[in-house]
């Protein structure tokens, strides 16, 4: 057997950087800057198109007693006007359990529900025609937020428990006990680019529809569905969307139904682009959660029993709400083993608009209430909380999660412990102590809490992933899988893993838009998974080619398979190099197959959500923040003044995008809990109904000192290049500067109480959280 | 009408509502994104530059709030426009180098927001950046890599191909002025317009009429502009007062008042965005009678008086305090408008302070804007002036408070007794941005703050620590 010469082969390699785990740009990031980057709105638009626009429920609940279209027929270019009679195959366009109406059906279950849709000539006309439409209603009394729904039982989907031991007779002998409740505010995703889709009439009396969406396959499908046409007339397409944050995750596809039916009936392509207020009224945000817990600890503050009740606000529908509460009591634990335990997830039925999948689903809630215990914890047993969370986290046996899951890997402590020498914690604790003494008008609070996030889809099926690779007789590489791109960087980190894989320099890959034609039955791109599922059916997809060409080599050059070499766009054998495209354009001619399909399905996990035990969790994602915030004590203002994070991305496949999404997803979460205050009045109208009114964080608001550290160390299990998902995890890390504004409250009680404090902790909240722990102070 | 549009000549005829944002993305320029369509979002930013008296300088605006007919002669950069043959523009490159976009549909607002700042010439220093982009939202990135990106932007070298000299001859023409929107240019044709078209609405940067277009959907069949009439531009000084036009922008009040009042600049900074500033005007602050505006607590704290003027040229002046009568109601008749606004010197000379809190720090409407003036003789109050907006559904001056101040000598007594009146003179709402409760506790606030300033307890506010 030839050999090529060792020293070569290491020489080589040397020069050849592997283009996993480097700082690529953005693949679009040129056409980004330039303006070149073609969003939806953005495609040139036929001069036939009809646009779309809805009439919407003007009350919370009833019954639609009248509907009067004549004036909208009649107004200035009006093609088309339907009802949900009009639709031609189902009217229902729920992603799971059934219940969301395309139109609705005789009743309606909230402010802003599209009852009618008007095709016309232009958007501006067919906004007009909406507002000419008579509708009379029956009104019925309508459940308008969580704590009521609860108190009268109306829920979308059944309560569901996690349990272990006696939490309850655990409470009654713990040494020391509390109590609390929260409301933590839901939240509007405020992508910038608003929902919308195109939907072109093809031959065989389907679509070809093209939408901003993270799961073209349920858009296809229920275009399908709505058309009562085979799933395979249906063509759905996303190359990008400007943002989507599990907000275009179920919420897309209503919109690309009608923007279809319009299509189909009356011949023409049509478009549906929400204007920016409708779609802050009518999709779906991130849900209210109620939280309540009760709990039983030692004197140092370790936890011996724990109950919590998370009632989530759900809308009218279940949506995804089934597996968004399910994420909150999955993560009701955060970082911390609770011996007995007893989480119930309440899926609460309100008349507001169905809540739907926003980054984390549900966790974050689930964190809010753990976190906010440590804390109330730590301050009855006078400790730093810092080390009554040190005493709760998961380690060698005690290691179970409430719903059975072993944590393998105990990263938490070394990295808290890491960031809190880093960031000077102990030092700035002090600081902050006599600053507070010696200062009348502002008070300064510092938080330091984790983030474990459990990584897979905990619907199981979903947990799988195709990808298809053309190699040309050039050597150029058109690359598709079933993710989308939102922003998140996923199309670069899938080129880097195909690069690599192959041997060849990225510039050669074209990743191309997701379409359900390349790559079928795909999951949305969600739960933090993209890259995880598509980067390993990427990579799979590579190897198969790589392998046809490594045989056909051993065939046509008589080398022997373990010999042959490809890397840095060039093949090694028989002591020589080949150029890639050489051997690409003689394979081609030998009649190599150059395309092929890649899949993978995530292994191990499992549960069983019945019993509520198993393993749904591939592995954790971990990371820590700490948040010091200075607040005005006469008026609740604050700036948040320094955030450090240390992150556990795995072995990141490119630093660059895994920075970008914990600083974005930090100021995400940040907004949340702070500014972005998501209100209804008491007829059930969303009065943060525009960025007027609904404020998300401007770049004033991001603190200077802001540090991003990566934690490098291997995932344990086999992800691809053994990287972390890191979507969805650094969101919840920006709990910190919650606690660290009411910590902040609780220095008036001397750090003895913890004032309750809803979020988001606005001005107003804050101020109301030291109001209360004034009076405390005065009382002790 | 002509204007230029990435340094091509164009003539257009378009309704006279048309936005900018709809004309330019119909034309094929969709790098400049719809976002909001209210001005709140800044990815429709556009650089639209001018030629006055042989100055060329760029400002940033909303293209989705900005009737195309006022980009008349002026010269409109979108992100299409900034590269040129020498490569990407220093905002590009730098955006490209720190990674600082990610769904990239904000993308093309904040580079053209940067590259305003590099035209400019800016210093590169955190505060300019961030004041820069102030009316930029992004979800993704987190700000911190854009604003590296604004620094990294002002330190590079840049050759700037937008102020060559006769480029802005080619935008300008003498073509006839179109009835269904008039520019007067001097408030003697501004009453003509007036009287010629009755039903015309008068237009000055736009940022809150254009949102019955954009929101309401709804058409204005004609507009009258007051942002080009000279003596509504100006801002002129007497030895007892300043004399400021209605039609002059924030922007400019700034500049004009970074050396005269500490406490309005700081307000004025914190008033929409930078895009907003270019545009909006003192007269719409005043003239759309919203109860949450911010200037008019300081101009009631000042004493301010303004000149209403009507179609045939009658001037007649209104105090500030008996120009709000109720509810979005003001003293402004039908065909009659805003001229000047005076403020008598001495108010500026006097202690004031002023303070605003809004649910988010920049880019916010007021929950509660405070405006406070105080003048002692010896250790006496001898004047006083408390102010609110967001405290009652006009701009209101708390006259009781003011008369128990009279004379006294500032003690906590004193601040507690006129603290707790508050809550007898004033009855704020709740709503979307504070509930009555917290607006009271804040007011309550912001008096005794006043109060214990003037008394020489000088600190510093949220914003400026």
């Amino acid at each position: 057997m030839r050999k090529l010469p060792q020293a070569a082969s290491v020489e080589h390699s040397e020069m050849h950087q592997p283009v996993a785990g480097q700082e690529l740009p953005h693949e679009s990031a040129i056409k980004h800057v330039t303006g070149k980057a073609v969003y939806v709105d953005d495609i040139p638009e036929a001069p036939n198109l009809v646009h779309v626009a809805c009439g919407l429920s003007t009350i919370p609940s009833g019954a639609v007693r009248s509907i009067d279209l004549d004036k909208v027929w009649s107004s200035e270019g009006v093609v088309d006007v339907i009802t949900w009679e009009d639709v031609p195959g189902s009217n229902d366009v729920s992603p799971v359990y059934d219940g969301d109406k395309l139109l609705a059906e005789g009743r309606v279950e909230f402010v802003g529900q599209p009852i009618f849709a008007v095709a016309a000539d232009s958007f501006v006309l067919a906004k007009k025609a909406c507002q000419k439409a008579k509708i009379e209603y029956e009104k019925a009394v309508p459940f308008l937020d969580a704590r009521m729904a609860l108190e009268n039982e109306e829920f979308v989907l059944p309560t569901r428990t996690f349990k272990r031991g006696d939490a309850e007779k655990s409470l009654v002998s713990s040494k020391n006990r509390l109590e609390g409740e929260q409301l933590v505010r839901g939240q509007e995703h405020f992508y910038l680019e608003g929902q919308v889709s195109v939907a072109s009439p093809n031959e065989d009396g389907g679509v070809h529809v093209i939408s901003s969406s993270q799961h073209p396959t349920e858009v296809q499908k229920l275009v399908a569905s709505v058309l009562g046409v085979g799933i395979n007339r249906v063509d759905a397409e996303v190359r990008r969307m400007g943002g989507a944050f599990g907000g275009k995750e179920s919420q897309a596809a209503a919109i690309a139904c009608l923007a279809s039916i319009f299509a189909i009936r009356n011949g023409r392509p049509a478009k549906y682009k929400l204007a920016r207020q409708d779609d802050m009224v009518q999709t779906g945000k991130r849900h209210d959660f109620w939280n309540r817990y009760w709990v039983g600890f030692n004197d140092q503050g370790l936890i011996s029993g724990v109950e919590m009740h998370l009632a989530g606000m759900c809308g009218c529908t279940a949506d995804l709400s089934e597996g968004i509460v399910d994420r909150a009591m999955f993560h009701a634990d955060n970082a911390y083993f609770y011996p007995s335990v007893m989480i119930k997830g309440f899926r609460c039925k309100t008349n507001t608009v169905s809540n739907t999948a926003f980054r984390g689903f549900g966790g974050p809630k689930g964190m809010m209430a753990a976190e906010s215990m440590l804390d109330d914890i730590a301050r009855s047993v006078r400790r730093d909380p810092l080390d009554v969370r040190y005493e709760n986290l998961y380690r060698e046996g005690r290691d179970t999660t409430p719903y059975g899951q072993k944590i393998e890997q105990h990263i938490l402590l070394p990295m808290m412990k890491k960031l809190e020498a880093d960031c000077g914690y102990r030092a700035r604790k002090v600081a902050i102590s006599q600053f507070n003494e010696s200062n009348k008008f502002f008070r300064k609070g510092l938080a330091l809490t984790p983030v474990k996030f459990g990584i897979s889809f905990t619907a199981k099926h979903l947990n799988q992933a195709g990808a298809l690779i053309h190699l040309y007789t050039d050597g150029s590489v058109h690359l598709n899988h079933g993710g989308t791109e939102m922003g998140q960087g996923l199309y670069t980190k899938i080129m880097q893993v195909v690069a690599d894989t192959l041997g060849i320099n990225q510039e050669r890959i074209i990743v191309s838009a997701a379409r359900t034609d390349k790559v079928p039955n795909t999951s949305p791109t969600a739960a933090s998974a993209g890259t995880d599922l598509n980067g390993m059916a990427a990579k799979n997809a590579a190897e198969i080619i790589k392998r046809r060409l490594f045989d056909f080599i051993v065939e046509a050059f008589e080398v022997s398979f373990d010999s042959i070499q490809l890397k840095g766009d060039k093949f090694f054998f028989a002591q020589k190099e080949w150029a890639f495209e050489e051997i690409i354009s003689q394979a081609y001619l030998s009649r190599v197959n150059l395309s092929a399909n890649g899949f993978y399905k995530t292994p191990e996990i499992g549960f069983d959500k019945e019993k509520g035990t198993g393993k749904p969790f591939y592995y954790y994602a971990n990371g820590c923040a700490a948040s010091e915030v200075v607040v005005d004590v006469e008026t609740g203002e604050y700036r948040i003044t320094q955030v450090d994070i240390l992150h556990d991305a795995g072995n990141s496949l490119n630093p660059a995008l895994d920075r970008g999404q914990i600083e974005g997803g930090f100021v995400q979460g940040m907004g949340w809990l702070t500014t972005e205050e998501l209100l209804w009045d008491d007829q059930g109208r969303i009065i943060s109904n525009s960025p007027a009114n609904y404020k998300i964080p401007t770049a004033f608001d991001v603190p200077e000192k802001f540090t991003v550290s990566l934690y490098n160390e291997a995932n344990t299990v086999d992800t691809i290049y053994r990287s972390k998902a890191v979507g969805e995890p650094p969101l919840m890390l920006a709990i910190s500067v919650w606690c660290a504004l009411r910590d902040v409250a609780a220095s008036f009680t001397d750090y003895q109480e913890s004032p309750p404090m809803n979020s988001p902790a606005t001005a107003e909240q804050v101020l109301k959280a030291i109001n209360w722990a004034r009076a405390r102070g005065v009382s002790q | 009408m002509k204007l230029g549009i990435n340094g091509s000549v164009r003539e257009v005829t378009e309704d006279p509502d048309q936005t900018a944002l709809s004309f330019l993305r119909r034309e094929g320029m969709v790098g400049t994104k719809e976002g909001c369509a209210s001005g709140d979002c800044g990815a429709c930013t556009i650089l639209v530059g001018r030629e006055i008296s042989g100055n060329i300088s760029y400002q940033t605006r909303n293209a989705c709030i900005t009737p195309l007919n006022q980009l008349v002669h002026s010269h409109v950069v979108t992100v299409e426009g900034l590269a040129d043959s020498g490569g990407l523009h220093p905002a590009q490159e730098a955006m490209l180098e720190k990674h600082a976009s990610q769904c990239g549909f904000c993308t093309p607002g904040f580079v053209v927001s940067i590259a305003a700042l590099v035209e400019a010439g800016e210093d590169s220093k955190r505060e300019a950046v961030i004041e820069g982009i102030s009316g930029n939202l992004c979800r993704c990135t987190g700000y911190a890599p854009i604003v590296s990106a604004g620094l990294c932007a002002l330190r590079k070298k840049h050759r700037s191909s937008l102020k060559e000299k006769n480029l802005f001859a080619r935008f300008k023409s003498d073509d006839a002025p179109r009835s269904e929107y008039a520019r007067p240019l001097s408030e003697t044709e501004l009453q003509a317009g007036m009287r010629g078209s009755p039903d015309a609405r008068l237009i000055a940067g736009g940022s809150d009429l254009m949102l019955e277009v954009t929101q309401g959907f709804r058409s204005i069949p004609c507009f009258i502009d007051l942002s080009m009439v000279r003596e509504l531009r100006a801002i002129n000084e007497t030895d007892n007062q300043i004399q400021i036009g209605s039609s002059v922008t924030y922007s400019e009040l700034e500049h004009y008042f970074e050396a005269r009042s500490k406490p309005f600049l700081s307000i004025l900074k914190r008033l929409g965005s930078r895009q907003i500033r270019n545009v909006g005007t003192i007269g719409g602050n005043l003239g759309n009678g919203s109860p949450i505006a911010d200037v008019p607590p300081i101009l009631l704290a000042w004493d301010a008086t303004l000149e209403l003027v009507d179609a045939h040229g009658n001037r007649r002046s209104v105090h500030v305090c008996e120009f709000y009568k109720g509810y979005k109601e003001t003293q402004l008749q039908d065909r009659e408008y805003i001229a000047k606004i005076r403020i008598p010197i001495k108010s500026m000379n006097d202690f004031h302070r002023f303070y605003k809190v809004s649910k988010r720090l920049e880019d916010d409407i007021s929950s509660v804007m405070g405006a406070f003036r105080f003048e002692s003789v010896g250790d006496e109050i001898s004047l006083a002036r408390v102010a609110f907006g967001g405290m009652a559904a006009t701009p209101v001056r708390a006259m009781e408070i003011e008369k128990n101040l009279i004379g006294q000598r500032i003690t906590n007594d004193l601040i507690r007794k006129v603290e707790s009146q508050i809550l007898e003179e004033l009855e704020p709402i709740s709503d979307v941005r504070a509930s009555s409760r917290y607006r009271l506790e804040i007011a309550q606030a912001m008096l005794r703050r006043s109060l214990q300033e003037f008394s020489g307890q000088e600190r510093l506010v949220i914003t400026e620590l």
